[in-house]
């Protein structure tokens, strides 16, 4: 056991970390299902948190970025409350999934490349293939698949959520 | 050890008499409702007295019914589907609202609910069972047959199915020089993409004297518009877990992984409880089947990287490294997961593993072609009237799949329209697309290839002739360049190029020079990269240009786009003769650009079209082209 965590060091914060590290018995090999369950914990990948996980396996911090960088799954940035995720796989492309992300989008005014709300609501992103593709066009709103979407469908389910949080 | 339960899978064990309600509960019914549908059965059930169970028994019940869930069927658009044996009853788009019908009419009446049964398009025939179902009737199942029927998480059922038959036969009875000779002999080939000859990939790996071999199960299917491996790790997780234990004997492996796409959570459940349940019936473990040996699996969840789907990028990734691929030889057959020879099988050829051990390599052969023997399982999607999952032999026809299983190709409605056929993209981004004269090609490794395609994982996309080829491929290109890992300078940069130089056809910047630079930039990226993603990159591409070269042309030189599907040259224009002046169109305008008289043709006034598309989807006559 090399880096028990200090008391003082963010204290707390680590306490899930270190049980995630103890339980894949440190090794590097298993960067990847670490950062797994890091961002499981903490919906993202908090910078601290990967320096922190460098030391304890004792890799380079630019070992465990380049990995948490590389792979789309992880996010270094804190998402939205409410996770929009449009599939634009080939089937759902070619059956205009993207009317539907613009519509969504302009709803939520999201513009650029920003994909987060700014009150923190909702975070939108498009992936590559959920495989229901005999759905298509899908629409996922927190892990609840939605499909053969259309942009007015899509908009009410964005509505639903904003109803139900202003109430 | 309960190898006891273990039966011979050519006895046939029928199935007991019980009647059972089996509600689809893959990914698609699972969206329409499948869970609540379950739920809704249970409570009538039990409302109308029958005694029912949930759980399998080989041994004759003593409840009536045996209601349970049931991996992907194929026929996602139809879900959730729900099936009654043994009367053989599909009842399609099963609603909470319709349970309390089937219950009385069916499962206490005995009578057929007609409105719930699917009717044929072509024949308005109400059919009655997957027999009588176009789509099913003319596939072979195999890989697919117990996805569907059997309780994917019950190992019990899958036991009583004749599972885990060849895995016990493999270990106990053949010799590795025994297996790898059998799989060899069926002229198996790997179905997740390339298909190279399983038998030689393992010969290669079992020659190598190592103490320590791996296996891994290719269950990254990054392709998008393919589900198959996704469907049968969830319709039958055992199947593919008893292939992966033959591979591990048949070189002398004893740790197995198997790598799934993190997008397929249900799959990823699934796998698991499969590997824990063979575990429990020591099936894996310090003593598989009682031989002595020991052989152990993991599920790991993959991180979502398409790159990881070749080879040595996974290696990579399961050393915990991105994913990213190294040069080969060697193969990692000889240098493998940490420097040790491992192979690396896809979920689907795993799958027919199985069936081989089984009934040995001749009977496999019996189905597909010389070169590519046995059958392969297909997505089928995009503007088809029945998408969904469907397996046939090797050199099918296009025809047959698309227009006959498939049901024909559909405009923007839904609709049928018979000669609305204009391409097929198969293989996804590293695949091509086939035409109207590809109809009545075989489908198979070598033909495919010869035409600029590749099976790839088995990705078939059909596309009406309202979809613009040019916008096709940049959706491609867009996608390669985004999981480009960026090692090779060439795939990293030169996929950018491409995806640029698509952008300024359709934006209409381009020149005739842009498609010369764009033909030979796509040659030096497929030569100069290193692993498969960069080398097919490009086909998407050279695809698109070989086949439909007149739509680059009207793009470039004409700055038109045919289809309109191209926002920035798309010119929305009013068929005088088709249109019968109805002024729905006109409003529905929402700039006013539509002017005419009543009973008259209208005109679009191109100055004022901000060519949104609404008087297209308005017109009822098809009379609106180019947008």
């Amino acid at each position: 056991m090399r880096t028990k965590p200090k008391a003082d060091c963010n204290g707390r914060k680590f306490v899930k970390v270190f049980t995630i590290l103890e339980k894949h018995g440190r090794k590097p090999s298993r960067l990847v299902p670490i950062l797994q369950a890091v961002q499981e914990e903490y919906r993202y990948l908090p910078k601290e948190v990967l320096t922190y996980v460098a030391t304890a396996l004792d890799i380079s911090p630019a070992r465990v970025f380049g990995v948490a960088t590389f792979y789309s799954h992880f996010a270094i940035e804190p998402k939205g409350k409410h996770l929009v995720r449009l599939c634009d796989g080939t089937a759902c492309h070619v059956k205009d999934s993207v009317p539907i992300l613009d519509a969504i989008r302009k709803r939520l005014k999201l513009e650029g490349k920003k994909t987060t709300t700014d009150d923190m609501m909702f975070t939108v992103e498009t992936v590559a293939c959920l495989g229901a593709c005999g759905l298509a066009p899908v629409v996922v709103v927190d892990d609840q698949v939605h499909g053969q979407m259309t942009p007015e469908s899509g908009m009410k389910l964005v509505e639903e959520i904003i109803a139900r949080e202003q109430s | 050890m309960n190898t006891q339960l273990i039966l011979d899978p050519a006895a046939g064990n029928g199935g007991t008499t019980q009647r059972r309600v089996i509600v689809c509960a893959g990914t698609g019914c699972v969206a329409n409702g499948a869970y609540k549908v379950v739920q809704a059965f249970a409570d009538q059930i039990a409302a109308a007295g029958i005694s029912v169970t949930t759980e399998f028994k080989a041994e004759e019940s003593q409840h009536d019914l045996r209601l349970n869930k049931s991996g992907c069927q194929g026929f996602c658009q139809m879900g959730p589907l729900v099936t009654i044996l043994p009367d053989e009853i599909l009842y399609n788009k099963v609603k909470v609202e319709d349970v309390a019908e089937i219950v009385n009419q069916t499962l206490v009446g005995g009578k057929v609910v007609d409105r719930l049964l699917y009717v044929d398009p072509a024949t308005k025939k109400h059919c009655k069972g997957i027999n009588d179902i176009p789509f099913y009737q003319r596939q072979q199942r195999f890989v697919l047959k117990e996805c569907g029927v059997i309780d994917p998480e019950s190992i019990h059922e899958y036991l009583y199915h004749g599972g885990y038959a060849a895995a016990k036969k493999a270990i106990l009875k053949m010799s590795q020089e025994e297996i790898v000779q059998e799989i060899t002999k069926s002229g198996l080939r790997g179905r997740g993409g390339g298909g190279f000859p399983t038998g030689r990939k393992w010969e290669a790996a079992r020659v190598q004297k190592s103490a320590k071999k791996y296996v891994i199960c290719n269950a990254d299917e990054g392709d998008p518009g393919a589900f198959m491996n996704r469907s049968v790790m969830e319709g039958n997780p055992h199947s593919v877990l008893e292939g992966l234990m033959i591979a591990a004997r048949a070189i002398g492996a004893d740790e197995t992984l198997i790598y799934v796409r993190t997008e397929y959570p249900l799959a990823v459940a699934r796998m698991k409880s499969a590997v824990e349940d063979a575990q429990k019936m020591g099936f894996l473990g310090d003593n598989v089947f009682g031989s002595g040996q020991s052989l152990n699996c993991e599920v790991m969840e993959g991180a979502g990287a398409f790159v990881c789907g070749e080879e040595t990028a996974m290696i990579a990734s399961i050393e915990g490294q991105r994913g990213m691929p190294r040069p080969k030889p060697p193969f990692p057959a000889q240098s493998g997961l940490w420097g040790k020879p491992t192979i690396i099988n896809n979920v689907e050829t795993l799958a027919h593993v199985v069936r081989v051990i089984n009934q040995g390599a001749d009977t496999f052969k019996k189905l597909g072609s010389a070169a590519s023997p046995g059958t392969k399982t297909f997505a089928l999607t995009g503007h088809v009237a029945n998408t969904g999952l469907i397996e046939v032999p090797f050199g099918t026809t296009l025809r047959e799949v698309v227009l006959n299983i498939g049901g024909g190709i559909t405009d923007r409605r839904g609709k049928v329209k018979p000669n609305g056929f204009k391409a097929v993209q198969i293989g996804g981004p590293s695949g091509g697309c086939l035409t109207q004269e590809h109809l009545d090609l075989p489908l198979d490794y070598d033909s495919l290839r010869s035409v600029g395609a590749m099976v790839g994982s088995g990705g078939l996309v059909a596309m009406n002739e309202k979809t613009c080829m040019v916008s096709i491929a940049r959706f491609f290109m867009d996608f390669t360049q985004r999981e480009s890992c960026g090692k090779c300078v060439l795939c990293r940069e030169g996929t950018r190029q491409l995806l640029s130089m698509l952008d300024d056809v359709i934006e209409g910047r381009a020149t005739g020079e842009t498609l010369v630079l764009m033909e030979k930039l796509a040659l030096a990226v497929q030569k100069g990269s290193l692993c498969g993603l960069g080398k097919t990159a490009p086909n998407p591409v050279l695809s698109t240009l070989r086949y439909f070269r007149h739509e680059y042309d009207a793009h470039v030189f004409h700055k038109h786009c045919p289809t309109g599907q191209c926002k920035a040259l798309a010119k929305p224009s009013i068929d005088p003769v088709k249109c019968k002046g109805c002024t729905a169109c006109a409003k529905k305008c929402p700039v006013g650009a539509i002017s005419g008289e009543k009973k008259q043709a209208h005109v679009i006034d191109q100055t004022k079209c901000i060519v949104c598309g609404v008087c297209a989807d308005t017109c009822k006559l098809e009379a609106v082209a180019g947008v």
